[in-house]
């Protein structure tokens, strides 16, 4: 009986076991991007840019070219990179004590000038790798290793919403959020990154899609528990969807900002 | 091409074009602010890539996603903004990514003044950065030789991997010089295709990283990296040895704009019949130990004063080469002060040994 393969790894992954915790979403959020890099055939001319993080060794796991920025500082090298190779395809992965904590400037400024690179923005509300931390994105209460008493938003602020406040500039961008906790879910993410990756490939803008993702180690539980409380208390804060497309012209601006000229 | 009347920093973005690096990121600052704006003008004329970058942190960063493509790419800065920069620095030197960098040094410490200075000859020859590197760098002390040396510059970092730096001044920067681009003899751009990420396309992937976890690891690169700065000291030593009448007894030490000002004293004293010459270090990483080491030797070199624009820096690097042999005095100007001939030839004056005539043993 001839056998037919009906499921395969992504040419853009390496054969290579991550090291990422059990239950984390981090492998998920890998593959949707190495599936639409071997959808769209863009693997021979990409480079990634690795983030500082748990994530910092997914160079390890993607088969195509990469860099290893320094922390927060991906968004620059992806620009670096893109503005004197236009014709490649750069993406930077980054999560989120990376991008919305000590890289907020590097990633703002890339929005804003428009620069036609993808990013990846995983957040999982924690600081991963150097063993849970209070994020920027860490949610009211959330208790951490440095929120020992739950997040206090009198002493530090609320948790940014990084899509919301990059969809306020002017500059066109396709930005989105999606989320990994569950299947459906995730085909939903995997076509917000495709269409990042198209965008970029038709050097029509800057694009990037925030993915929600769990970090049982951290938050002190179980995968199960992990994606049941991503649905609960995640999404109510971070909504997903799509907020800002080049397609809408100045309708996000003005939908973010109620200024209308 | 006659010479061209032009400003220092004008005449550097030029020169980095000539050497086939039109791709440049950077952030304003005095006293480097003309380099952007006339590379703003100059970069879309040759099909170059000109960004202005949110900070000089954005900057630095972005010339190493650039590097990474092994095309030629560089920034500049001055004082405060090297210091930002320093962090990128780090990592593009241990990632082994050819770029060059300039500093036109301004007084510090903080945010100091724009004035000339050469205060951070420590951050440029120890420490512009975190880790066990270093950077090799160059230190013009005319607009031509700056431009010169922006030749200089690429051909190094390409043959040896390792970021450049151009350490100028605000004066350099600043003042106009006729410059000629005709003397200037641009290199040819290495191939880096072995290394470079543009893509895998029939090749294995290429990965750019500092991170080696596993401590055996990461000696083997911080031994690898040492290795490359003896084969540097060994190579790229460069020095220029200025006036004297034959047997100098009194070395002024200095570089860059310092050195030039010494000039004009060595010139004035020789004149008058007194026989002082300049030790003028042109590259300050590597040190030009060996030339120094057999200078601080001869018999007839019976003392050393360093003037520098800073508290007193370099004569570190002169005591050490010199094993301290010799007296060695000091002066200097700070906070954006560039010393006259006529203050050096007074302490010339002031410090220099004057052999006095032997007695004659008493008689009995």
């Amino acid at each position: 009986m001839a056998a037919n393969t009906i499921f395969e790894k992504p040419v853009a992954m390496t054969d290579n076991h991550t090291h990422y915790c059990p239950g984390c979403t981090h492998g998920v959020a890998h593959r949707l991007v190495a599936e639409v890099l071997d959808e769209l055939g863009m693997r021979e001319r990409t480079i990634g840019v690795a983030p500082v993080g748990c994530s910092v060794l997914c160079y390890n796991y993607f088969d195509c070219d990469f860099l290893e920025a320094a922390h927060g500082r991906a968004p620059a090298f992806a620009t670096g990179m893109k503005r004197v190779c236009p014709e490649k395809i750069v993406f930077a992965y980054q999560g989120d004590g990376d991008l919305a904590s000590i890289g907020g400037n590097e990633i703002l400024h890339a929005a804003n000038r428009g620069e036609k690179i993808t990013v990846i923005f995983v957040n999982n509300a924690i600081y991963g790798m150097t063993g849970g931390q209070m994020a920027p994105t860490t949610l009211p209460g959330q208790v951490t290793t440095t929120s020992p008493m739950g997040r206090d938003v009198e002493l530090t602020g609320w948790p940014i919403r990084m899509r919301e406040l990059l969809s306020s500039l002017r500059t066109p961008a396709y930005i989105a959020r999606g989320s990994i906790h569950s299947p459906q879910e995730s085909i939903i993410t995997k076509q917000y990154v495709r269409k990042a990756f198209q965008y970029q490939d038709k050097n029509t803008c800057f694009s990037m899609v925030e993915i929600l993702s769990t970090c049982p180690t951290n938050w002190g539980m179980t995968p199960t528990d992990s994606t049941k409380w991503l649905k609960e208390n995640m999404i109510p804060y971070y909504p997903l969807g799509e907020l800002k497309t080049p397609e809408g012209g100045d309708g996000n601006f003005e939908r973010m900002t109620g200024i209308s000229e | 091409m006659a010479k061209k009347l032009m400003k220092g920093n004008e005449a550097i973005g030029e020169a980095a074009i000539h050497a086939g690096a039109a791709r440049y990121f950077a952030y304003p600052i005095t006293p480097q602010t003309e380099v952007a704006e006339y590379l703003a003008r100059r970069m879309p004329e040759v099909g170059g890539v000109f960004l202005q970058a949110e900070s000089e942190l954005g900057a630095a960063n972005m010339i190493f996603g650039a590097a990474s493509s092994g095309k030629r790419v560089f920034t500049s800065s001055s004082s405060p903004g090297v210091s930002l920069m320093s962090e990128a620095l780090s990592y593009i030197t241990s990632a082994e990514l050819p770029c060059v960098f300039i500093n036109v040094c301004r007084a510090g410490p903080g945010l100091g003044g724009i004035l000339p200075s050469q205060g951070d000859y420590f951050q440029a020859t120890r420490a512009s950065g975190h880790g066990d590197f270093h950077l090799i760098v160059l230190a013009p002390s005319t607009v031509q030789e700056a431009v010169e040396h922006m030749m200089i510059a690429f051909d190094l970092s390409d043959k040896y991997r390792n970021p450049v730096m151009i350490f100028a001044d605000g004066l350099i920067g600043q003042m106009m010089e006729p410059v000629d681009f005709d003397a200037i003899k641009p290199g040819t751009p290495a191939d880096h295709s072995a290394w470079a990420t543009t893509g895998a396309k029939g090749r294995e992937k290429h990965v750019i990283k500092t991170l080696y976890l596993n401590p055996l690891d990461n000696e083997a690169h911080n031994r690898h990296l040492a290795a490359k700065y003896v084969e540097i000291t060994k190579n790229e030593q460069k020095h220029e040895i200025y006036g004297g009448l034959g047997k100098p007894s009194l070395i002024l030490t200095a570089f860059g704009t310092s050195a030039r000002v010494c000039k004009t004293a060595v010139d004035v004293l020789n004149e008058e019949g007194i026989d002082i010459a300049l030790f003028r270090p042109i590259s300050i990483y590597p040190f030009p130990a060996k030339a120094l080491d057999v200078l601080s030797r001869k018999q007839h070199v019976k003392q050393f004063l360093d003037v520098e624009m800073n508290n007193g820096q370099m004569i570190e690097d002169i005591r050490l080469y010199t094993r301290s042999a010799k007296p060695i005095s000091f002066f200097g100007r700070q906070g954006g002060i560039v010393p006259s001939p006529e203050e050096i030839i007074d302490e010339i004056r002031k410090v220099m040994i004057v052999d006095k005539p032997k007695k004659k043993a008493a008689k009995k």
